[in-house]
């Protein structure tokens, strides 16, 4: 129970942040925004082929404006050495770490929700597998995301060039997970396969890293 | 190379012989320091590189006094904090800090306030400490702690400013950053050069805090660059240098002159 306030704590404290600075949802939704509307006038693809080439654009999309705002989330700790109080702080690193995973889950969700709608007109999509499974196969490749994401960003986060680091050690890392969201996407949109092994792929993707990072975090966290 | 162990003296009696010196030091000392040292260093070193930040410290710092350490910019003096804090381990030697050889058990004991304010600008100074109370739920203090009112008022601050602490004076947010380190009741605070960049005014609030503190027993290393204004509340100049302990030289109870001590509200 008190771990679950602590984690909560840690969220509502992002949160809060966020609302009042607005820094890293203002940069991803423009970043993705651009993304989906460049492509869409450099390809103007007919439908057949935006079901096809949509979970591509969309994931990757999303992939590279998750990487914005979580240096950002990050930075703001290090601002005024806050990250060092939490470090004398006796509560579990993990705490930290689930905190920042489910705000940086809210907030590309938020973007998901913006953008999911104009994806839908800009690319004329109509699903013809089971729609439905979208809500399955959004949060567990988010997850996946912002996962990797915030443990990546927070071990480059005493380097120099962080913002050049994350995306070097984020993407490789991020391969099976977006070769799964890319591949269910596609099969749900296009209808000519099941989604099914690609979701539980995503799922097993989220487990093991989800788990990997957690125990991982406290090493991180105090690393000089 | 070793360094030299504090040598203790009082500025008073530089007159005595060194054997009555010595004793008149033992005495005093048993009255001012009844308990067990509080921190002793074991030949502490911290490398950085090949950078030398603290070379062989032993040293040990006694319950219920407060230390101004002193020294120019690079003597180790803020190394030496962030090792006692449990920031930065050391490279070499033993520490033992509240009776733990590992600072991660007694972490919940100690306050620490950095060159930095350690506090986020979006946030009122309010917000700011109830988020660093929730971070210390669960854990059992033996002191028990300050709710984050109390000490934003101990300060000097009012709780209800519904302002950011981003638009604070400097002075301001050295007071909240301080309200948070005390918010723990720590048996060990430290305090890296709090007064830099601080108002008369806000330094003299803080020295008040600071002397209730170390008149109900708790350990205050503190650092700074100046020492006139932080001899009101010293127990003892420690001063560094190239990464070592140079010299401790103890005061007996009440030797500031009284009109620094009463500028911070001090018993005479």
């Amino acid at each position: 129970m008190s771990y679950t306030r602590i984690v909560w704590a840690h969220l509502a404290k992002d949160l809060r942040l966020e609302w009042r600075s607005k820094d890293a949802i203002n940069g991803m939704l423009f970043f993705s925004l651009l993304v989906v509307v460049l492509f869409s006038f450099a390809f103007d693809p007919t439908m057949a082929v935006s079901r096809q080439i949509a979970g591509g654009i969309l994931w990757v999309a999303l992939l590279f404006a998750s990487t914005t705002a979580l240096n950002q989330t990050w930075t703001r700790e290090l601002r005024h050495q806050v990250l060092d109080a939490q470090r004398m702080a006796p509560s579990p690193a993990s705490a930290l770490f689930l905190g920042k995973v489910l705000a940086n889950f809210l907030f590309v969700t938020m973007i998901q929700v913006v953008l999911g709608p104009l994806f839908i007109i800009f690319y004329n999509l109509h699903a013809l597998g089971q729609g439905w499974w979208m809500a399955v196969v959004l949060p567990l490749g988010t997850l996946a995301l912002v996962v990797n994401g915030t443990f990546f960003a927070a071990l480059s986060l005493r380097t120099r060039n962080r913002e050049m680091l994350l995306p070097l050690i984020l993407f490789p890392v991020s391969i099976p997970a977006l070769l799964a969201m890319v591949q269910s996407t596609s099969a749900i949109l296009t209808g000519e396969s099941d989604p099914g092994l690609w979701i539980n792929m995503l799922a097993g993707y989220d487990i093991i890293f989800m788990t990997l990072c957690l125990l991982l975090f406290e090493t991180i966290l105090n690393a000089e | 190379m070793r360094s030299r162990p504090y040598r203790g003296k009082y500025l008073d009696g530089a007159n005595a012989s060194p054997a009555s010196q010595t004793q008149r030091t033992f005495r005093i000392l048993q009255r001012v320091h009844p308990a067990a040292n509080v921190i002793e260093l074991r030949e502490v070193s911290k490398l950085y590189g090949t950078f030398a930040a603290l070379r062989k410290i032993t040293a040990e710092f006694h319950t219920g006094n407060s230390y101004v350490i002193l020294g120019p910019n690079g003597a180790g003096k803020s190394t030496l904090l962030r090792n006692l804090a449990g920031l930065t381990r050391p490279s070499f030697g033993t520490m033992t800090i509240l009776g733990s050889g590992e600072v991660s058990e007694v972490r919940s004991r100690i306050g620490y306030l950095g060159h930095d304010s350690m506090l986020y600008d979006e946030l009122t100074a309010m917000e700011n400490l109830r988020y660093s109370a929730s971070l210390y739920q669960g854990e059992t203090l033996s002191s028990g702690r300050w709710t984050p009112e109390q000490s934003l008022a101990m300060v000097g601050l009012d709780p209800a400013l519904n302002r950011p602490v981003g638009k604070f004076s400097q002075g301001m947010r050295q007071r909240a950053s301080l309200a948070r380190a005390l918010m723990a009741k720590p048996d060990l605070l430290l305090l890296d050069e709090p007064f830099s960049n601080v108002d008369l005014a806000s330094s003299a609030q803080m020295l008040h805090v600071l002397n209730q503190l170390r008149a109900a027993g708790n350990t205050i290393l503190l650092t700074t660059h100046q020492p006139d204004l932080a001899r009101p509340i010293a127990d003892c100049f420690c001063t560094m240098e190239a990464g070592q302990i140079v010299s401790m030289e103890y005061f007996p109870p009440s030797n500031a002159p009284a009109g620094m001590r009463s500028a911070a509200g001090l018993r005479a």
